[in-house]
Parts: structure tokens; C-alpha cells; sequence
């Protein structure tokens, strides 16, 4: 029960911050959704990606009041908005339909049984030493998605000193040019 | 938040900081340290870490940071790290096949157990931690070159 009111109160504010003008309470909105994902992780007993979701959700909102604490950007609404509601009209169609063909043979949520996660709780100890049996998921048995993850996040570091670093050269050039 | 944040905020800030930054400090560390015994892992140890910086960075103006770590030096740690978890993974191929765990697994409770678990926890600590403090400080950097000009 508290997991859907919060999961209703999280598609709120998501939509709140697409619609708010104000580029700053659209980030507090999206900082309301992560910490309501982080209650939605404790209420579904996962206190370790709890964790980690609340410490990452804090450091986010961090960057990103620091990028837009001054700057705002105008809303720009242009013409073309009849063929863009229609296009994504027609691909959220698209979407849905393919998604319920798929998700309909999917067992219910939390109710498999357990089918694959037995053998992780049963051998996990045995198989690893590691207590903390999320670790040893991730980093034994599923190591190949954290060095997936691991690759993402260089990807997205090293885009974000490139785009930074170009306006370091660039009022570089400004100097040299006075 | 005007002209000021050159020098930082105000005095009870900076004291409570004082006194604050070091026990969130040995806090990340510990997570990290206990990342296969307990809840946590390299992931949130690292962010832990990470906060612990960008306290200092915020209570502190942004010169004190400036002066000592640079993007340069935070890039290089945070390469040191993905290539840690990468040569961890490749040590496996001793024993036969990618992210085998070759060392011993230790007696299950321990802090030094659980083989190659806990060093990949310390390589991903240190690949996240100093990635996205490196994000932080490179907006810190560019403000201040906006500021300069």
C-alpha cells in the first residue's frame, strides 16, 4: 500500500518537473523522485541500493544545482507541435503494444518463487566468502554488467571533461587575443 | 550565495565542517573496507568519500580545493581505478577464465575475505568516488574561469 502511494507520488513529480517553467524546481522535483526511490528500495528490503541510491542522488543534486544556479534557460515552444504530439502519440502506440505481447507471460511481481535466486542464497557463502551477498552478485557472479557499468561511466566522465574543457581553451584564446 | 562564495560561508559552517569532514571521511572508508561483509560496496563508499570533498569544496570557497587537487591529477586517479577492476578481471586468466576468483576465500565474517571481492571494491570505490567528484570540480573550475574573464 505505501509502495503505491509513493510510486504515484514519484510519477507526480516527475511530471511536475517536465511541465515546471523554473529550471531549478524542475531539479528539485527530479531530487523529490530520487528520494522516493530510495524509500521505494527500503519498503521492497533492498537497504543496500537504498544506500547507494541515496549517496548518488545527493552527489547528482549537488552537480547539478552548482551547473544551473545561475543560468536559466527560456522555454522554447515552437511551431511543429502538431507533428510532434502525433509522432510520439504514435511511437508510445508502438511501444505499448509491444511491450504488452511481452510483459504478458512475465511471472507477477515478486512472486517466482525465488527460481534462480535460490541457488545465489544457498551457494553464495560457499561459492564466494563474500557475507554481503549483493557484493558477491555483482562483483562475482554478474562481474561482466559491473565492468559494463564501470566502461558507461568512463564514457560519460571523460564526454564531460571534453565539453568543459573547450571553454577552458577558450577563454584561453580570448586572453591570448587581447 | 553572491560574491561571497569565493571565501567561503559563514564561520559556524566552517567549524562544523572542521569537526565533521573527517568522520565522513573514515565513514566512506569503512563502508568501502566492509563492502563484502556488510551493507554498502565500493559504489556508496566511494560517493561517501566523494561528499566528504565536496563538503570542504562548499564550506571552504572553492580555491582551497583548486589549489590542491586538479582535474588533471583527479582524471588520472579515476583511469588508475577503472584499470585496477580491469587487471583484477584479467587475473582471473590464471586460473582459467575472465573475473575467476583466484585468491583464497577466507573464513566468511572476516574483513579479509571473500578474495578478489573486497579488492574490486576498492578499485570501484576509487573509479566512482573520484569520476564524479571530478564532474563537481570541473564545474567549480569553469565558473571560475567565467568569473576571470
Amino acid at each position: 500500500m505505501e509502495l503505491y502511494i509513493l510510486l504515484s507520488f514519484m510519477i507526480f513529480a516527475a511530471i511536475v518537473a517536465m511541465e515546471v517553467k523554473d529550471l531549478f524546481s524542475s531539479i528539485i522535483a527530479v531530487g523529490a523522485v530520487g528520494f522516493c526511490l530510495c524509500l521505494a528500495f527500503l519498503i521492497l528490503k533492498a537497504p543496500d541500493l537504498a544506500v547507494t541510491q541515496l549517496v548518488v542522488e545527493l552527489l547528482c543534486l549537488i552537480i547539478l544545482v552548482r551547473a544551473t544556479i545561475k543560468r536559466d534557460f527560456p522555454l522554447v515552444i515552437q511551431g511543429r507541435w502538431v507533428f510532434n504530439t502525433i509522432s510520439s502519440l504514435v511511437f508510445a502506440l508502438v511501444f505499448i503494444s509491444f511491450a504488452y505481447s511481452a510483459l504478458k507471460d512475465l511471472p507477477d511481481f515478486g512472486n517466482p518463487t525465488m527460481s534462480i535466486v535460490k541457488k545465489y542464497l544457498e551457494e553464495g557463502i560457499a561459492k564466494t566468502g563474500a557475507t554481503n551477498l549483493v557484493s558477491a552478485v555483482i562483483l562475482d557472479f554478474r562481474a561482466y554488467d559491473t565492468l559494463g557499468e564501470v566502461a558507461i561511466l568512463f564514457g560519460a566522465i571523460v564526454g564531460i571533461m571534453t565539453v568543459l574543457r573547450k571553454t577552458k581553451n577558450e577563454n584561453r584564446q580570448d586572453k591570448i587575443d587581447e | 550565495m553572491s560574491s561571497k562564495t569565493n571565501t567561503g560561508m559563514s564561520l559556524i559552517v566552517k567549524t562544523v565542517t572542521r569537526i565533521v569532514v573527517s568522520v565522513i571521511l573514515v565513514f566512506g572508508i569503512y563502508i568501502v573496507a566492509h563492502g563484502h561483509v556488510a551493507l554498502g560496496g565500493g559504489f556508496a563508499g566511494g560517493i561517501i568519500i566523494a561528499l566528504s570533498f565536496v563538503l570542504l569544496i562548499l564550506a571552504f570557497g572553492r580555491n582551497v580545493a583548486v589549489n590542491k587537487i586538479s582535474v588533471t591529477l583527479a582524471a588520472n586517479l579515476e583511469t588508475i581505478g577503472a584499470l585496477m577492476f580491469l587487471g583484477i578481471a584479467l587475473l582471473g586468466f590464471l586460473k582459467g577464465a575472465f573475473f575467476t576468483n583466484i585468491l583464497s576465500k577466507g573464513v566468511p565474517f572476516k574483513l579479509f575475505s571473500a578474495g578478489t571481492i573486497s579488492l574490486s571494491n576498492y578499485a570501484i570505490s576509487l573509479k566512482v568516488g573520484i569520476g564524479l567528484f571530478s564532474i563537481y570540480l570541473a564545474f567549480v573550475i569553469l565558473e571560475r574561469y567565467k568569473q576571470g574573464k
